[in-house]
């Protein structure tokens, strides 16, 4: 192992990437003799460009870089669709990506005729229009939303082979703006005896489910406004809650009810659906905080290596427990690890971007990451999780990842 | 009017103090635009149906109605006599600790009345909201006979659906707020 060489299989410091000389190195090396010269000779440099457009939409050349849905043929309105992370970078999903679960379609809302209704063990019961809403004090906040169910193909016997944002991208990073929800509850007056919030949606599915009141008066916000715009149709226009760190179906769209109350409601997305059944046959219920969670974004199945050399590795990580303390990486299914540089900013219960350089030298290798987060949570092995939670649980997996590298170049997902 | 930046700030902090709870970010002062809801308004879009029975509408509904109702409403898309459509399973009892666990609505989930507020607010699936109380409870009532959990003849009410216990009823554990 040379002196740059940090873990076993070629990876290297992390800071080397900020260093002159491999910069440069790298630099040269894509840049293909006499590509300037036939740039000035592009038709685009010799004729009026498009005008303007009202909304910009991405080049047609990125016209892959698409959410994946998996829908109920019977019931078009009733699935998921994944967002590409695997096409993405830095930690902001765009809105049009991001992913969506959605029970029966999205509705058509005139925010006109839309109103949130305050309720239950309150003092005052009241009724909010979007009008009045829009004059509340707001707040931002840059957090994932991250579905209870993603990534549940790791509990199946056979590693799933997709792309790894059809595999872990339920899960999204916004910049989420809207009012405390302590706001409107401080309105209201909260009886003392309250412990919950049932929240209930205006779709088809009047999505219900029940919020403890500590993380309501905590952090929770009613969201309007997503990376800056009002929220999209698909993510609850025009009022959501977002409950950092939460499992997504607490963060309900469409949001037109909330029900202070003394017990949960036991709706069926809290009790048939995001509970866990255990080995010995009962069930983790209320299990509201995803854990710390990592995998490696690039490269990843569907990329091919192009011969041995020097690859910037890079991957995605957050915790529902707060901020991403540390990010390793492995070039040799965990015998040795190197610490990741993450990418400012590192935010609580927030997607977290790490870098790693590596030199592969063309050999087979199995490329693992594994987050630490603030509280010193560390994500587990595969073993570990499948040992404590069994196989039946579908919710809230979050083990360690591994990719294997063969020496054509191609990768795919291993249990290792 | 000119309104100064720090004002959110000192009043929330004041009625934090009186109304939050201990752990409680300082709440910050809204311009209190609520409009009082009326008892009527809030009981013409309150669905929510409690394990102890509150929010259930008055009504009854029996096994035999339910039968009836189901094949019209349901059987497109659960299948004739809840299984084998596009749709969920409705219908299970073998052991949650097995090999093959079958998570279903006879052996997993806690509450009966969990079946009436799914199916009031979301079902059927093209129509959500068109069946109307009585019908609920009935449908309610054939599922919960499909489960072998009531008798045939059954006429299931606002009184007898939340004394049901269901076999699953003890079997959660709630990890919050130990979790994390």
């Amino acid at each position: 192992m040379s002196r740059d060489h940090v873990a076993a299989g070629g990876l290297l410091h992390r800071r080397l990437f900020l260093q002159q000389g491999l910069a440069a190195g790298l630099g040269a090396g894509l840049l293909p003799t006499g590509t300037v010269r036939a740039m000035t000779d592009e038709p685009w440099r010799h004729v009026p460009g498009q005008p303007f457009t009202g909304y910009g939409q991405p080049s047609p050349h990125e016209r892959t870089v698409i959410r994946w849905i998996s829908a109920n043929s019977q019931a078009p309105g009733n699935g998921i669709s994944w967002t590409p992370l695997h096409k993405l970078d830095g930690i902001i999903t765009p809105n049009g990506l991001h992913f969506e679960r959605h029970h029966n379609g999205v509705p058509a809302i005139d925010p006109a005729r839309h109103t949130l209704l305050l309720h239950g063990r309150v003092k005052r019961p009241l009724t909010f229009s979007l009008d009045a809403l829009l004059r509340y004090p707001r707040v931002s906040r840059v957090c994932f939303v991250e579905c209870g169910g993603n990534s549940n193909a790791g509990w199946h016997e056979e590693p799933l082979q997709t792309p790894v944002g059809y595999f872990h991208g339920l899960a999204s990073c916004s910049e989420w703006t809207g009012i405390p929800l302590a706001v409107l509850l401080d309105e209201a007056g909260v009886e003392p005896d309250a412990g919950w919030l049932i929240a209930e949606g205006a779709d088809a599915a009047a999505m219900n489910v029940s919020i403890p009141l500590a993380k309501a008066w905590q952090d929770t916000l009613v969201a309007l406004f997503q990376n800056g715009e009002r929220l999209r149709p698909e993510n609850g226009y025009p009022l959501r809650l977002i409950l950092p760190g939460f499992e997504a179906v607490l963060h309900v769209k469409w949001l037109s009810r909330l029900q202070v109350a003394s017990t949960p409601v036991m709706a069926r997305n809290e009790t048939a659906k995001y509970t866990e059944l255990l080995p010995d046959g009962r069930a983790r219920q209320f299990s509201f905080v995803m854990e710390a969670k990592s995998f490696i974004t690039e490269p990843s199945p569907g990329y091919r290596m192009q011969g041995a050399g020097l690859y910037a590795i890079s991957g995605l990580a957050w915790s529902g427990r707060g901020r991403i303390r540390q990010v390793e990486v492995s070039a040799d299914g965990g015998k040795s690890w190197a610490e990741a540089a993450l990418q400012e900013p590192v935010l609580p219960q927030c997607f977290t971007r790490f870098r790693l350089p590596w030199q592969w030298d063309g050999s087979p290798a199995i490329l693992q990451s594994r987050a630490t987060d603030e509280t010193g949570y560390r994500q587990p092995e595969r073993t570990t999780l499948i040992a404590e939670r069994g196989r039946h649980g579908y919710f809230h997996y979050n083990a360690i990842v591994s990719w294997a590298v063969a020496a054509d170049g191609s990768i795919c997902h291993v249990y290792a | 009017m000119f309104m100064p930046e720090r004002l959110f700030c000192v009043g929330g902090l004041l009625i934090g103090l009186a109304a939050a709870p201990a752990g409680a970010a300082a709440v910050t002062e809204g311009p209190r635009l609520g409009q009082p809801a009326s008892a009527a308004s809030i009981a013409a879009r309150d669905l929510s149906v409690f394990p102890d029975g509150s929010g259930l509408p008055p009504g009854q509904g029996s096994v035999e109605t339910g039968k009836a109702v189901y094949q019209t409403r349901c059987a497109t898309c659960h299948g004739p006599g809840g299984i084998g459509g596009s749709a969920e399973e409705l219908i299970g009892q073998g052991r949650l600790d097995g090999p093959t666990p079958d998570k279903s609505l006879g052996n997993y989930w806690p509450y009966a009345t969990t079946v009436f507020d799914f199916v009031r607010r979301a079902m059927p699936l093209d129509r959500p909201g068109s069946l109307d109380d009585a019908e609920v409870y009935a449908v309610t009532a054939y599922l919960l006979y499909l489960n072998r959990l009531i008798p045939a003849d059954t006429v299931l009410t606002a009184d007898n659906l939340p004394r049901l216990a269901m076999p699953n009823r003890n079997g959660f554990v709630c990890v919050w707020p130990e979790q994390p």
